[in-house]
């Protein structure tokens, strides 16, 4: 069994993954067949990405050749410059960690200080046009009519079958709409390692859409870069980095809450207004910044420069790991699939109240819904669910066994685990049967075919630090 | 579980190198308490035995090259003593924080002396793994036959393994 984690995401995941090229082609194919009007005015917050030459090339060897090649993201140089030890991860070379620090240093570094990831390995998207928000609802259990501008929510994509299945988990952010936009605008990063699947997933519920009359446009903002400032430190950075510095009030930007703003660059220049979120994959207090191609590596050596390598540091896929498995956050392909419903999977709190209820038309509410209400209380519930596990002696990984203790009945399955740097305990999650969830129920891991003693533990396993506008924790 | 070879190689950075091939792997040779040291061969998987003179016993652990990377070792496991083996048998893992990888005897062998220390402190794998005395990072000393020492004839010595590593290194960064 692989067991280093990112590659071992990779590797699952590369099945999915053919060329980042395809989606270049998408985008193309959207505009020309979908948009039936001119595409949005000129002023878009977000200038369309250009299909670059290098781009075409791209795209055309990969339709001659069916070689897996490798895309780069933006910032590919600078992660060699700084010492980034790649490895493949959703069809992109991706810094696993740099060799200033090692994983746990630089697990740590994010928790007292402040870190950089480059996600553009991610999938941003753009859907407007006035059944946008409607048709989002029906792939989705949010309530994105009701979701305020600049505001985020964390979501799923649902199967079409009606199972309930989990296709990718995904932030939908509103954005205040534009010109032919139709009142409606919406910012979606999904995951790199399903970039295919849910490009196929959204080509085809478009296609089902269209008969509504209700036009929804679908962009692909291919080429740019996505980038995560975490730890404590990230605020004081950011605020520095900001052009027309004390202008923006990042104290009054809530966990959840996004802005545009400008980053100073080299001389006297600014970037383009960049959509900053709160928020990210850590449980830290931090901000994600979606940032054009060209100037992704500008904003980012900009971040360095003004936190120092006393802020901030660069931090790889290693750290990410370990950061959101302490702060109980689900890896898509590991603790979430398509046979996992939201309610099995702790994710209960991403349906409003105003959608549970089985006439709402999101795709598997008819399972859902049920599920939402115990067994006890007459609903039909779950039969089994996402836990925490604490782990003694040996870390438990991906596929270990839990079995009941003593008798060794098997009772689930371990989806994520490793020793946590931040507790100095070995931390996993995992699904378990409905009745042995509880926290403080005592079962055991089989590692390496030995039972160890775990107990269910409520996540996350360390307090999350998002910024509410209270006193920090 | 992975061997530790499949490990690093599935963590090895494309375009550059992972690890410096470290030179210092004969620098800690501190003065070993048991039999004369025959010599010291190494697996494709990264493990290293120290076979005795008389060919009776050997130490088992994992080479400098492994452990640095594999990174912050935070666990290890060590089997229990008594425990036979045939070569290409777990006797142990080692756990980092993004990885784990078995420890694979190098030689058919049955196991006569773990080291404890490992389990209080998992980083002296990190610091001293190819010190085979007391507070250094060994992992197992074992009791080997003759189809132990034959085994270990066909291992690589220090020299080929530095080689093996140095090209390994190589023909990954595609």
């Amino acid at each position: 069994m692989q067991r280093i984690k990112p590659s071992l995401a990779a590797g699952a995941l590369r099945g999915t993954w053919r060329s980042s090229s395809n989606s270049a082609a998408r985008f193309t194919t959207l505009r020309t067949t979908r948009t039936s009007r001119p595409p949005a005015s000129q002023h878009n917050q977000f200038r369309r990405s250009p299909v670059s030459p290098l781009t075409q090339k791209r795209n055309a060897s990969s339709s001659s050749s069916s070689s897996e090649t490798l895309a780069k993201t933006p910032l590919y140089e600078l992660h060699l410059a700084n010492g980034g030890k790649m490895v493949p991860f959703g069809g992109f070379h991706m810094p696993v960690q740099y060799k200033d620090l090692s994983v746990s240093q630089s697990h740590a570094f994010t928790r007292e200080r402040g870190s950089i990831f480059d996600v553009s390995h991610m999938v941003q998207r753009i859907f407007t046009g006035a059944g946008a928000a409607h048709f989002l609802q029906r792939v989705t259990p949010s309530d994105l009519e009701r979701l305020p501008i600049h505001q985020s929510t964390l979501s799923c994509l649902l199967k079409s079958d009606g199972s309930g299945g989990i296709v990718d988990d995904t932030i939908i952010t509103r954005l205040p709409d534009q010109a032919g936009d139709g009142g409606n605008r919406f910012y979606v990063v999904t995951n790199a390692g399903c970039r295919d699947k849910d490009n196929e997933y959204f080509d085809r519920e478009l296609a089902k859409w269209s008969d509504r009359g209700e036009k929804v446009v679908q962009e692909q903002l291919d080429g740019w870069g996505l980038v995560a400032l975490q730890g404590p430190d990230a605020e004081g950075v950011l605020a520095e980095a900001l052009a027309d510095h004390g202008k923006v009030d990042l104290k009054k930007l809530y966990f959840g809450q996004s802005i545009y703003a400008q980053v100073k660059m080299h001389g006297m220049r600014v970037s383009s207004p960049l959509l900053i979120s709160r928020g990210g994959y850590t449980g830290e207090d931090g901000f994600e910044i979606s940032i054009p191609g060209d100037e992704t590596v500008e904003v980012t050596e900009a971040f360095l420069a003004t936190g120092g390598p006393d802020r901030v540091r660069l931090a790889g896929l290693g750290a990410r790991d370990s950061l959101r498995l302490e702060a109980g956050m689900c890896l898509y392909g590991h603790d979430l699939n398509e046979e996992i419903t939201p309610v099995q999977a702790g994710l209960s709190w991403i349906i409003p109240k105003e959608r549970r209820t089985p006439e709402a038309e999101f795709y598997g509410a008819g399972v859902i819904v049920p599920q939402l209400i115990p067994k006890s209380k007459g609903g039909a519930g779950v039969s089994e669910r996402r836990v925490g596990l604490v782990v003694e002696g040996a870390p438990a990984r991906e596929g270990a066994e839990i079995v009941s203790r003593p008798e060794g009945k098997k009772l689930g399955v371990v989806t994520s685990g490793c020793p946590s740097p931040t507790l100095g305990k070995n931390i996993a999650m995992g699904y378990i049967q409905d009745g042995s969830h509880k926290a403080g129920t005592e079962v055991d891991v089989v590692v390496r075919g030995r039972p160890r003693k775990a107990v269910v533990t409520k996540m996350p396993f360390v307090p999350t630090k998002y910024w509410k506008g209270t006193a920090p924790a | 579980m992975a061997s530790i070879a499949r490990c690093l190689r599935s963590a090895r950075p494309s375009g550059f190198s992972l690890v410096k091939s470290s030179p210092i792997a004969a620098r800690v040779r501190p003065f070993s308490v048991s039999a004369t040291v025959l010599e010291k061969r190494y697996t494709k998987e990264h493990e290293w035995v120290d076979l005795s003179a008389d060919k009776k016993t050997a130490v088992i652990g994992i080479s400098e090259y492994a452990a640095a990377a594999l990174g912050d070792v935070v666990f290890v496991e060590l089997p229990e003593v008594g425990k036979a083996v045939q070569a290409g048998d777990p006797v142990g893992a080692v756990e980092s924080v993004k990885s784990a990888a078995d420890i694979n005897s190098p030689v058919s062998c049955k196991v006569t002396a773990v080291n404890t220390l490992l389990e209080e402190k998992p980083g002296t794998i990190n610091q001293l793994p190819e010190d085979d005395s007391r507070g250094g990072g060994w992992v197992v000393k074992a009791k080997v036959d003759e189809a132990g020492a034959t085994e270990f004839e066909a291992l690589m010595t220090e020299e080929q393994y530095g080689e093996f590593t140095a090209s390994s290194e190589g023909e990954d960064s595609h």
